[in-house]
């Protein structure tokens, strides 16, 4: 490969070795301006791991409540209990918002000031017993820390029993960026820090539960903020195995307006890209479609991206920052966007395990 | 191949036919755009993308050409058909003038029933009462109905537009410039030779154009190599093109509709620009539109070769009319311009930089 950033070419031999990329490599895959050199050699790296294969789920996302304790400055979500748009969803609502082809449920929300960690329990419990068929997907490190803070329930405690009610794994939400000064900055030092949050998703992959990881990205974090939080990702990686895919997650400019556009596509593509070629121990790599918009969705599948995330029946957190994508994304347009990248749809239950691959469709 | 086709690009050395169809079906799309990316910056080192302050309004729907592709036109007679008096299509200019646009870019469908005297006092009045505003008027196959009408021939009538102040004329209607696909989608409109023809007198004449493409519905790769290949040579015959503009054919109330459900996306046109960028050796500028493909594949596209982000579009009906509606400032242009990392210019009609954003 030739690249019209010379520095990239040690990338290149390392990528091509299997060497692991360190913090500066890291960093240059950021701050150059050869944009389709990091793109080549993430798009190297994920059709070796997975050819032209692009996976998706047909899935549905449940926010039991947007009441939360917490006051982020980069969320549009959460609401005071008892302010306007404020909701609180019964777990028979919540039951009856799945249906039947389901493969997954994506259970997150707010931190509640009352609802008991047993009520979590029994949202878990219902849902498993209305729908065995639908993998169960849900709570945050930041809520499972928030059992703790609220209830005193440890964590091994919360995820052992939310998974004898049937949890299977655990969405990568809630890591924000590992910053000590970021979290000061914007107000989220209420929440599991960059330790607490490793932390918890080693005993969730200790206990047999597998977990995703995200970073939100395009604020005002700088890109050592971005390297250093990805490394740290590694680093927990190495040590417990469980992540199954990191998900960049594009800040949402909505209402919170930390700056005035969200960040530009390419930057979006560059993030994907470098994810790739860092998390060499990370099986995946997602281009969420609802933070990115299904154009440079599609085209991130040349950037090292493998999966689309899923049909989404319901979401509700980026939609009210203002995501400007439809809500409920049938499985034929992400086949438009997988078909547009030449590439392969390939339907996946949360797990990774292959329901089918949608060859000429 | 690549190593070759980026020897042979960087280096300024045309490609041949093969090297085209090889970037078209089955170059890496990012390697396809790192060539590409590269020519750019070899011809225009500097990182500055412009565009223009314009407006494309029309002035009649009437149209006799029946095109397969087209949502736009209603034939004589319709219910839904509509001409415009010169008077409301100065009262177009005037407010685009009024919204600071330097370019309006004025077509119809082919209403047998103008006179070229209407043709005319719309370029006359416009120099005349908006002197800022170049006259962007009437795409090749509205001159062709205009010649067969009124007996004067392309040259004739490209004439009497130059004297009446007329120095540029859009390039649409170009479709895909190859026998068989335009005798699919749009066989009243002539051959490919009819739009050369069109393109080649005004060249003669002093006129400048752009060449336009519409892609996503029947061609293949060689009718697209055939478009290239005779805009590439008229090109070096007269020189008179300013930039390369495609877009994907939108279905939406079509005939194609049909058989054609959906438009090609992003990854086929940053292909498609990719491959201009390096294919079209002679042409200055390659235009992104973020109009029709979306202003985030727009920005992207800044990286696949394009240096101009086309216009405001402050009016636009064709691509609505098949519903396909998109709209920006002048501020949101140089904002999304500048976060992908180059400078905004705004430009002439004929990509002359009036000022740096």
């Amino acid at each position: 490969m030739r690249f019209a950033d010379a520095r990239l070419e040690a990338v290149w031999g390392k990528v091509r070795a299997q060497e692991r990329l360190s913090s500066e490599d890291g960093l240059l895959l950021f701050e150059t301006d050869d944009l389709h050199g990091v793109g080549r050699l993430a798009d190297y790296v994920k059709s070796r791991r997975e050819g032209d294969r692009v996976y998706f789920v047909i899935n549905r996302h449940i926010t039991p409540t947007n009441v939360c304790v917490l006051s982020c400055s980069f969320c549009d979500f959460a609401r005071k209990k008892g302010a306007d748009g404020a909701f609180e969803h019964t777990i028979e609502d919540m039951v009856g918002m799945i249906r039947a082809d389901a493969r997954e449920v994506h259970i997150v929300g707010g931190h509640h000031p009352d609802w008991p960690f047993e009520y979590f329990e029994r949202i878990i419990a219902a849902v498993h017993a209305a729908h065995p068929q639908v993998q169960v997907k849900a709570f945050t490190a930041a809520e499972i820390d928030y059992f703790w803070r609220r209830w005193k329930i440890e964590p091994k405690e919360a995820l052992a029993r939310l998974k004898a009610a049937g949890l299977m794994s655990m969405p990568g939400g809630g890591a924000e960026i590992f910053s000590a000064r970021l979290a000061r900055l914007l107000k989220y030092t209420g929440k599991a820090d960059a330790d607490r949050w490793c932390e918890i998703h080693g005993i969730a992959h200790g206990l047999g539960i597998a977990t995703n990881a995200t970073m939100l990205y395009g604020h005002v974090e700088t890109l050592a903020e971005r390297v250093h939080h990805l490394l740290r990702l590694r680093e927990q990686q190495d040590a417990s195995g469980g992540f199954l895919t990191f998900i960049p997650l594009a800040y949402q400019v909505g209402t919170t307006k930390l700056r005035p556009r969200q960040t530009p596509p390419s930057d979006s593509l560059r993030t994907i890209a470098a994810a790739r070629l860092l998390l060499d121990n990370f099986p995946h790599v997602e281009a969420y479609w609802v933070v990115l918009g299904e154009d440079t969705t599609s085209i991130a599948l040349h950037f090292g991206a493998d999966d689309v995330n899923g049909t989404l029946e319901d979401e509700r957190i980026q939609h009210m920052a203002g995501a400007q994508t439809p809500a409920g994304v049938a499985r034929e347009q992400l086949f438009r966007m997988i078909h547009d990248a030449g590439k392969i749809p390939v339907e996946r239950d949360a797990l990774y395990n292959v329901i089918k691959v949608w060859n000429g469709a | 191949m690549l190593d070759v086709i980026r020897e042979k690009a960087v280096a300024g050395k045309r490609l041949d036919r093969a090297e085209g169809r090889w970037l078209l079906a089955d170059a890496p799309l990012l390697e396809a755009g790192a060539v590409a990316n590269e020519v750019r910056f070899a011809r225009l080192p500097e990182k500055v993308v412009t565009f223009v302050i314009d407006s494309n309004p029309n002035y009649t729907n009437v149209c006799v050409t029946d095109c397969q592709f087209c949502a736009f036109y209603r034939k004589p007679g319709d219910p839904e058909a509509w001409t415009l008096t010169v008077d409301e299509v100065l009262a177009k200019v005037e407010s685009a003038a009024g919204l600071g646009a330097t370019t309006v870019l004025l077509q119809g469908g082919h209403n047998p029933a103008l006179p070229l005297d209407y043709y005319l006092t719309l370029v006359r009045e416009t120099r005349r009462r908006f002197p800022q505003v170049t006259p962007h008027f009437f795409t090749a196959s509205e001159i062709q109905t205009i010649a067969a009408q009124t007996g004067l021939g392309v040259g004739g009538v490209l004439d009497r537009l130059h004297e009446a102040g007329q120095r540029t004329l859009p390039g649409g209607g170009a479709e895909i410039l190859s026998e068989r696909v335009r005798r699919r989608i749009a066989p009243k409109k002539g051959g490919p030779a009819a739009w050369i023809e069109v393109h080649r007198e005004a060249h003669r004449r002093g006129f400048k154009s752009t060449a336009t493409m519409m892609y996503g519905h029947v061609e293949t790769p060689e009718d697209v190599l055939d478009h290239f290949d005779a805009i590439r040579e008229l090109q070096d015959e007269l020189g008179g093109f300013t930039a390369f503009v495609p877009w994907s054919f939108k279905p939406g109330n079509t005939l194609l509709e049909k058989w054609i459900k959906e438009y090609q996306g992003p990854n086929a046109y940053l292909r498609m620009l990719a491959v201009a960028r390096v294919y079209l050796d002679n042409f200055a500028h390659v235009q992104a539109s973020w109009f029709s493909e979306g202003k985030r594949t727009g920005q992207i596209a800044l990286h696949f070769g394009a240096d101009d982000w086309g216009g405001t579009l402050f009016e636009e009906n064709v691509h609505k009319a098949a519903d396909y509606v998109n709209r920006i400032t002048v501020e949101e242009i140089t904002a999304l311009i500048r976060d992908e990392g180059f400078v905004p210019a705004q430009r002439t009609t004929t990509y002359e930089i009036i000022k740096y954003w």
